[in-house]
């Protein structure tokens, strides 16, 4: 066996919930035991549009959280933004409905083994899958702050009960319908330089995650983001999600995204070669 | 029912089942081994390996269009060295039987791949990709030019001495398939693979450009099915005696016999595998429930059922 989505599963899984939040969906599937292996960053895969449809390939959704109930078993939440087919066929999709899931795949975000002060930024909804992070961080005793920011309000993410796993939740938007005027990447470097943040954890648009890695540049900023990139099979086979990355002997690697992220030091991510390729001098 | 023989050959080489990967579908095997045992299908086709690491094509790489996909990877790998002694040992430790594809920029490059893989134990088969169509100069997809086609074959022929059959990979983008068919299995191919992708292209209404970062792709997935069924028939007509290993869009069991009954020995599922990591093995189970409700005593009795008369 190769250690390679160890944990994974391809498994029918039930809606037991759907329900609209804002311009997302919130949805919940039964899992049972396998929500035993998932962790904050990891993603699953899902097929969309039923039995004869013409869309081929899985749709990844980061794993919002998991939860462990008497009453459903083991539960995994997803917030869905209704964009492209196969994610509006995913919201239209009513409790009891069956859905062909692979999870959970892809890394997971590095829990520090001591205490320490954490900062979580999500751009839109990005922010799903920060709060179940938000929740294990708190309870290993970290100090956790959250930023959230978005164009504008109705693209913000954050629900009630997720703003008590966070000892602050701060809100940016570009039109300032919500919280404060402007770019949730703005506090950022005055955070940084009083240095009351030890790990930045981040999940959004990739011009975040990137301006995010700039401002970590020279510090001991830790910066752990959640990539996005198009692809076609989510476990590794189909080579379509690569990132540069800078590897240890200081070459430079296309890695795939779906196995060796979502989650990566944003320190080794090349984000100026993403799009390129790398000259070849090896 | 028991006695069912689902095995086949391709050349000189035996394999249990008749269900494969598709090269560049299945990395080099450690992905899918998480949701089967890799050593239950027929053989586990390597994605092709050149000489040389080789980062590939820029991304975008995918784009999904009707049924099907484009992708543009340009053959992204380690390079053959650190493939052979990191990926090749793992798929013998897992009891899987191997066929390695090989891709080259020039003749020389595939003659140099053909005498490294010749020195390892375990390859039950070489496939020859000349095929790949994400090369930065379409001059060098040799199987669009019969010459170029007969002295890549004729090269490695000259390398192999027979250990391993030759399974030459063909592009269905030429307009006499048959007649570069013919020329490969003349200089030396002992079987040949049918198809790769079909050149394809999507323009993003965003940008009203290109979408994919390589501009053409290739187009793969249930939507060129019957380009490959079409392809494979055409050959085996041709040359009956000639062993095909079939891909192109097959997602089922059903698709799998109709390429078999077009002339294939063999079928590989690769895009199948992207939105079901256990499509290779559901199809091989499939096939065979299929095969044998149809009445074939063995899958070697189904081989261009098509082409027989009457009923």
């Amino acid at each position: 066996m190769s250690p390679i989505n160890r944990g994974a599963a391809h498994i029918n899984a039930t809606v037991l919930a759907n329900k609209r939040v804002g311009q997302y969906h919130q949805i919940v599937l039964g899992i049972g035991d396998l929500v035993k292996n998932c962790r904050p960053g990891n993603f699953v895969a899902i097929n969309v549009g039923g039995e004869s449809s013409r869309m081929i390939l899985r749709r990844a959704f980061a794993i919002s959280r998991v939860a462990e109930s008497t009453s459903f078993g083991g539960t995994m939440e997803l917030i869905v933004a209704p964009h492209g087919s196969g994610s509006k066929w995913l919201c239209s999709q009513g409790e009891g409905s069956e859905l062909d899931i692979v999870a959970p795949l892809g890394t997971a975000f590095g829990i520090p083994t001591s205490p320490v002060n954490a900062l979580l930024v999500g751009g839109g909804y990005g922010s799903a899958p920060l709060f179940g992070l938000a929740e294990v961080l708190k309870s290993r005793g970290c100090k956790v702050d959250m930023l959230l920011g978005a164009s504008t309000g109705a693209k913000i993410y954050a629900p009630m009960e997720g703003k008590r796993s966070v000892n602050s939740l701060k809100i940016y938007t570009e039109d300032a319908s919500m919280g404060e005027a402007g770019r949730v990447t703005e506090p950022i470097k005055l955070l940084i330089e009083e240095k009351s943040v030890d790990v930045i954890y981040s999940c959004g648009p990739m011009a975040m995650l990137r301006a995010i890695s700039e401002l970590t540049v020279g510090t001991d900023v830790v910066h752990q983001c959640a990539v996005e990139e198009a692809m076609a099979c989510g476990i590794g086979i189909c080579m379509t999600c690569v990132l540069p990355v800078k590897d240890e002997d200081g070459g430079i690697s296309m890695l795939r995204s779906c196995i060796e992220g979502p989650v990566m030091d944003g320190a080794q991510v090349q984000w100026d070669l993403v799009g390129q390729v790398p000259e070849v001098n090896l | 029912m028991t006695t069912f023989d689902f095995s086949t050959t391709l050349g000189n080489a035996f394999f249990n089942t008749p269900i494969f990967t598709a090269s560049g579908c299945a990395s080099s095997g450690k992905e899918l081994s998480q949701f089967f045992a890799l050593k239950d299908i027929g053989a586990v086709v390597t994605k092709s390996i050149m000489n040389k690491p080789r980062f590939g094509r820029p991304t975008p790489r995918m784009a999904e269009t009707a049924s099907g996909m484009l992708n543009s990877i340009g053959l992204q790998g380690p390079g053959i060295e650190a493939f052979l002694a990191n990926d090749i040992p793992w798929l013998v430790e897992q009891k899987s039987r191997i066929i390695i594809s090989i891709a080259g920029e020039t003749v020389e490059e595939y003659a140099t791949l053909a005498r490294k893989v010749r020195s390892v134990a375990g390859i039950s088969a070489i496939e020859v990709n000349i095929s790949c169509p994400n090369v930065e100069n379409r001059g060098l997809v040799f199987a669009c030019d019969p010459e170029a086609s007969r002295r890549v074959i004729d090269g490695v022929r000259k390398t192999i001495g027979g250990e391993i059959p030759i399974i030459a990979k063909l592009s269905p983008d030429v307009t006499n398939l048959p007649a570069i068919a013919q020329g490969v299995v003349e200089s030396g191919a002992d079987a040949l693979a049918l198809i790769n992708t079909v050149l394809g292209m999507v323009i993003n209404l965003e940008t009203m450009r290109p979408h994919l970062g390589g501009k053409t792709g290739g187009l793969s997935g249930p939507a060129i099915r019957p380009v490959a069924v079409r392809a494979i028939y055409q050959v085996h007509a041709a040359m009956p005696s000639v062993p095909i290993l079939g891909m192109g869009g097959v997602s089922n069991g059903r698709d799998a016999l109709e390429l078999i009954l077009a002339g294939a020995s063999g079928v590989s599922v690769g895009t199948a595998s992207f939105g079901n990591p256990h499509a290779v093995i559901d199809i091989q189970n499939e096939l065979q429930d299929l095969l044998i409700a149809k009445g074939f005593p063995s899958l070697k009795s189904a081989i261009g059922y098509a082409h027989r008369e009457g009923k």
